[in-house]
């Protein structure tokens, strides 16, 4: 069953040279608990497409369907609210609010759904990935690979049909970046989630179920 | 709710980041500088109210400068109402050698007939309402004239030619006076003791005054009749109208100070507006984020709302208190100009007040730009570039303009007056603006010629030239306007004291009978004292100009009615005295002796619109007649030399009856024998000068304490949005000392450029200030003093040192933490 479906997509943006398509008639069919890496050289459009995918973006043309909803269909609220049902984020620079302890980040998509018992369903999480010790620590306290670990646990806290991920490890060293990513994968697994990340990383593109190839927009 | 939870819980961790401590400190500074006028208008006013129908001693009066028909009193017995007299006069008073200047009130019985005297067994004792009047051949006097005159309860004292017993001490009387007589203490006595006083001669000055009260109905139909029945040169007053002029000098002075304090407020208001921007820059991440994990943009503006809102709220709170314990100190040091003794406790509308501003200034200045913060994209998560749209120009001025201009309207009420300061403000702050710009401009090209530190912080003033020029004209506002009131104060009132002749009289003496006049004179001169031109004092009434009755006459002046209808002193006199100056036809030559001419002085002809020969016609004694204007005088009145507006040739009024009026000069060492002159003269009133003067320049010292501590919010203003434009400046300079550090310069060095950078800063705004204040005071002692004004040295220091200390102290203070943090702290971003 696919949870996430993109139908000729494209992305028209301007620039001074005139109008440029960063992303080309893109076709896509993920299935529920699938793991896919998205890999392709540098400004290929992995990030445009991964935004396009989890309606971060609306494209110029094309449709994407999200755990059963038309994304091109609904307007900027109606996106926000399916994202904080359905939808985890992983990014490269960690992106934890600062003013928010490492827990209450880890509430945060919670409270944002609606949830009730979200403080212990977040400290559970924390404990999950390891960091039920840190629980009260603001961000700038804790090193890159707990950051890491945080976001991790903040993008599965609400037990999403779809984890988006943009170069989870690209900040990280590499056994750090082997630790993420094992975690990563279990909770893959463990909780069913479909994840679909972008990577330049090919031991973590090899983890995943099915790799896409991106050049000049288009999937190879 | 979500919203407010997730507010909350960042607030403590906001806090640290600084802007919104600045938004608090810029909105409670606002909020105190109006609420402190606020609450001092509103107790002043209230007491006014509270006191109004005590003014009057009654529910309806009637006053006259002439003695009143015994019928008005007859007719309102008739009428079931309440009936006193009332007959003030100004005399010295008595006890042995001492003497003082007396408001002297004889009263009937049944006085007063509303409100109480209270009194106390000795001076400055227990008061308590007292019970009727003073008995025959007693007094009740004022602790402060028991004071001055060494007497105690039970002394006598010599009033005019009477020795009468003090048998209480008055503490207060409803009817307190409303003119000079205000400045004497007060006397009681019994209306029958006033013959044998001799107080009161044909022509001498007393007011008398018929008091009624009784229901509202029968009041009101009494006043109907009296109204039809009053002479010309009596006055009818009743509760509605017994102090309007206070009321509106009051309603006046507060409205001025509240404009004085929306100086600071339109201050404050940038920094909320530095603050926001600072606010939104900082928070572009954090809501793209929320945004990514599903928040709607309704609920990232109400987390940033709430957040701003409490602020504000807190800030309300602590601005309210602050301006209530101002005010308690505002109006401790002005409590001798207040004639009321306990202030009713303030009306709690300055703290609506005080909330209506923070929800404007936000509303105005934080709300536009919060409402971009909102419209960032989700997407910025992913390629940092991405900002929200930029704001429309209609969103960032229109909420703010609206705001000020909305708070001016509420403290001013007056569509014209808010009109005339919103374009004079916008005018003077727009020339601060282009001066403030100019210095700052050429700061900048003088700092190939100073050292490495100071040409680091002068660049860095040149770099944010917006921001310098901001807080150039916000301190330079602050410190120029207490440097004006300064100069204003010490200088000018000096430099015209000390403009006067040596010799200017000190004394005046007003109701010398006619024929004491020579006898008089002559013991002044005795005495020692340098004795000016005695002229006579003739009282009359206007009746018409040019043939034209004066109520059906509109007059070139605002107070051109007042000068038409008040009654007249006329004078008569041969000679034209050094202080006056004929600047329009000819003063009076032999042939004009006993011609119907007159000679007004240059405010007269100026109020009334008058010309050469215009024909004006008076009413003295009962006798009518008409008069062309001859001539015009200016008059130089600070000569107090005995002066009038009016002047008629010899030979006219001689016939008429009046008294005289001199002025003498006593020279420092002599002893000045008044107490022996008025127990000679009793009926002449004698004015002592210095006293008078001292006591005007007390006000006046008062008055400028006032204004200054309202302005003195203006400084803190300034130093807010100092903070403010440190705030935003604040990952900059980090950034900036971390690379200087990295490149060797030593921490000293770092600090020495901010320092330099920040008494650069104070020295303009010094600079400005005293530009400004030098003008301002130019300009206030041309027109307003009308003396020369000598150029001052002091204020240009004073500005200088003012500004560089508070601005040095101010930056240095908001930068430390920045300079002293390690340079690998500052490149990770920390
Ligand atoms: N809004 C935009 N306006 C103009 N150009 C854009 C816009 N968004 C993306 N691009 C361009 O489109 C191209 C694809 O960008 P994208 O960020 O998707 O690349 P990427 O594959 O993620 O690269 P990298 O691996 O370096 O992250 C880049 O050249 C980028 O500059
Ligand atoms: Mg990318």
């Amino acid at each position: 069953m696919s949870v996430l479906k993109a139908e000729s997509i494209s992305k028209e943006v301007t620039s001074p040279e005139g109008p440029l398509t960063i992303v080309r008639e893109v076709e896509l069919d993920i299935a529920a608990g699938e793991s896919v890496a998205i890999v392709g050289p540098s400004g290929a459009g992995k990030s445009t497409l991964l935004a396009l995918l989890a309606g971060l973006d609306v494209p110029t043309s094309g449709q994407v369907w999200l755990a059963g909803q038309n994304l091109t269909a609904l307007d900027e609220d109606g996106r926000a609210r399916l994202r904080a049902e359905r939808v985890g984020f992983v990014f490269q620079a960690f992106h934890l609010v600062p003013a928010l302890t490492a827990l209450e980040n880890v509430m945060l998509p919670l409270e944002l759904a609606g949830r009730r018992d979200a403080q212990a369903h977040a400290t559970q999480t924390l404990e999950r990935v390891g960091l039920r010790a840190r629980t009260g620590h603001y961000p700038r306290q804790l090193s890159g690979g707990e950051q890491q670990r945080v976001a991790l646990a903040r993008a599965f806290v609400t037990r999403p049909a779809v984890l988006f991920a943009d170069e989870p490890t690209g900040n990280l060293d590499a056994a750090t970046g082997k630790r993420v990513c094992d975690l990563l994968f279990d909770l893959n697994r463990d909780l069913q989630t479909t994840v679909v990340l972008v990577t330049h990383d090919h031991a973590l593109a090899a983890r995943c179920g099915r790799a896409l190839h991106m050049d000049g927009g288009r999937l190879a | 709710m979500r919203a407010l939870t997730i507010a909350l819980r960042t607030l403590s961790r906001e806090w640290r980041s600084g802007e919104l401590g600045v938004l608090l400190l810029a909105l409670t500074i606002a909020v105190a500088a109006l609420t402190a006028v606020g609450f001092v208008v509103s107790r002043v006013s209230a007491a006014l109210d509270l006191q109004a129908s005590e003014v009057l001693a009654a529910d309806l009066r009637l006053e006259s400068p002439a003695p009143l028909s015994p019928d008005y009193l007859a007719e309102a017995r008739r009428r079931g109402l309440a009936t006193a007299t009332s007959t003030g006069t100004l005399s010295v008073v008595f006890h042995g050698d001492a003497s003082q200047l007396t408001a002297i009130r004889a009263v009937s019985p049944s006085y007063p007939l509303r409100g109480v005297v209270t009194v106390a067994p000795v001076a400055f004792g227990p008061a308590a309402p007292a019970t009727g009047i003073p008995a025959r051949g007693e007094v009740w006097a004022e602790g402060r004239l028991l004071a001055t005159i060494g007497a105690a309860v039970g002394d006598e004292v010599s009033i005019g030619a009477a020795n009468l017993r003090v048998s209480r001490a008055l503490v207060t009387r409803p009817d307190q006076g409303s003119s000079f007589t205000e400045l004497a203490p007060s006397l009681l006595m019994n209306v029958e003791d006033l013959p044998s006083t001799g107080l009161i001669q044909p022509g001498s000055r007393a007011r008398y005054a018929a008091l009624f009260a009784g229901g509202r109905g029968a009041v009101d139909a009494f006043k109907t009749w009296i109204v039809a029945h009053k002479q010309r040169g009596e006055r009818v007053l009743d509760i509605t109208e017994s102090s309007p002029q206070v009321k509106s000098a009051i309603d006046r002075a507060g409205r001025f100070l509240s404009l004085a304090s929306l100086v600071s407020v339109l201050l404050c208001s940038i920094a909320v507006a530095m603050a926001a921007r600072r606010y939104v820059q900082r928070h572009l991440d954090a809501v793209a984020l929320m945004k990514t994990l599903g928040a709607t943009r309704a609920f990232t503006l109400a987390v940033s709302l709430a957040q701003l809102s409490l602020i504000a709220a807190i800030a309300a709170g602590l601005g309210s208190a602050a301006g209530y314990g101002a005010q308690a100190w505002l109006l401790h040091a002005l409590r001798d100009l207040l004639a009321v003794a306990t202030l009713p406790p303030p009306s709690l509308m300055p703290i609506a007040l005080a909330i209506i501003t923070a929800i404007a200034l936000l509303a105005g200045f934080a709300l536009p730009p919060l409402l971009q913060l909102s419209r960032v994209p989700a997407i910025r998560v992913l390629r940092r570039d991405v900002g929200p749209p930029p704001l429309v120009i209609w969103l960032a001025f229109w909420p703010a303009a609206i705001a000020i201009v909305g708070l001016i309207y509420w403290v001013v009420r007056d569509v014209a007056l808010m009109a005339g300061f919103v374009v004079g403000l916008a005018v003077f702050l727009a020339l601060l603006a282009l001066c403030g710009a100019l210095l700052v401009r050429f700061t900048g090209s003088v700092r190939g010629r100073v050292g490495v530190a100071w040409r680091y912080g002068i660049a860095n003033l040149a770099r944010r030239r917006a921001e310098s020029v901001v807080q150039v004209v916000a301190f330079g506002l602050g410190i120029m306007v207490l440097l004006l009131l300064a100069l204003v104060r010490h200088d000018l009132l000096e430099d015209w004291r000390a403009s006067l002749p040596v010799d200017v009289p000190n004394f005046f003496f007003i109701n010398i009978p006619p024929g004491d006049r020579e006898a008089f004179l002559a013991t002044l001169r005795e005495d020692g004292a340098e004795v000016s031109r005695a002229l006579p004092m003739i009282r009359g009434r206007m009746t018409a100009i040019n043939g034209r009755p004066l109520d059906e006459l509109t007059f070139a002046k605002e107070d051109g009615e007042g000068f038409a209808n008040r009654e007249q002193n006329l004078t008569w006199s041969t000679e034209l005295g050094a202080d006056n100056q004929i600047v329009a036809g000819h003063w009076w030559r032999p042939e004009d002796t006993g011609q119907p001419l007159v000679s007004v002085s240059t405010e007269y002809r100026d109020s009334l619109g008058l010309k050469l020969g215009d024909a004006l016609s008076f009413d003295v004694a009962g006798e009518a007649f008409t008069v062309k204007v001859a001539s015009v005088r200016e008059v130089k009145w600070d000569s107090f030399q005995p002066n009038f507006f009016l002047v008629f040739p010899p030979g006219l009024l001689d016939a008429t009856a009046g008294t005289w009026m001199t002025s003498a000069h006593f020279a420092p060492d002599v002893r000045r024998p008044i107490a022996k002159l008025v127990k000679r003269f009793p009926s002449v009133s004698v004015f002592d000068i210095d006293s008078i003067l001292n006591q005007v320049r007390g006000v006046a010292d008062k008055a400028a304490v006032a204004v200054q501590s309202v302005f003195a919010f203006t400084l803190l203003a300034g130093l807010t949005v100092l903070l403010a434009a440190v705030q935003t400046s604040r990952e900059e300079r980090r950034f900036e000392s971390a690379i200087l550090r990295t490149l060797g310069a030593s921490r000293r060095t770092v600090r020495a450029g901010v320092l330099a950078e920040f008494v650069t800063l104070g020295l303009l705004a010094g600079l400005l200030a005293a530009l400004g204040a030098s003008v301002a005071g130019y300009l206030v002692a041309k027109h307003v003093l009308d003396v020369r004004y000598s150029f001052d040295a002091w204020i240009w220091l004073w500005g200088l040192a003012a500004g560089a200390a508070l601005v040095a102290g101010g930056g240095w203070f908001a930068t430390r933490s920045v300079v002293n943090q390690s340079p690998l702290l500052a490149l990770r971003g920390g």
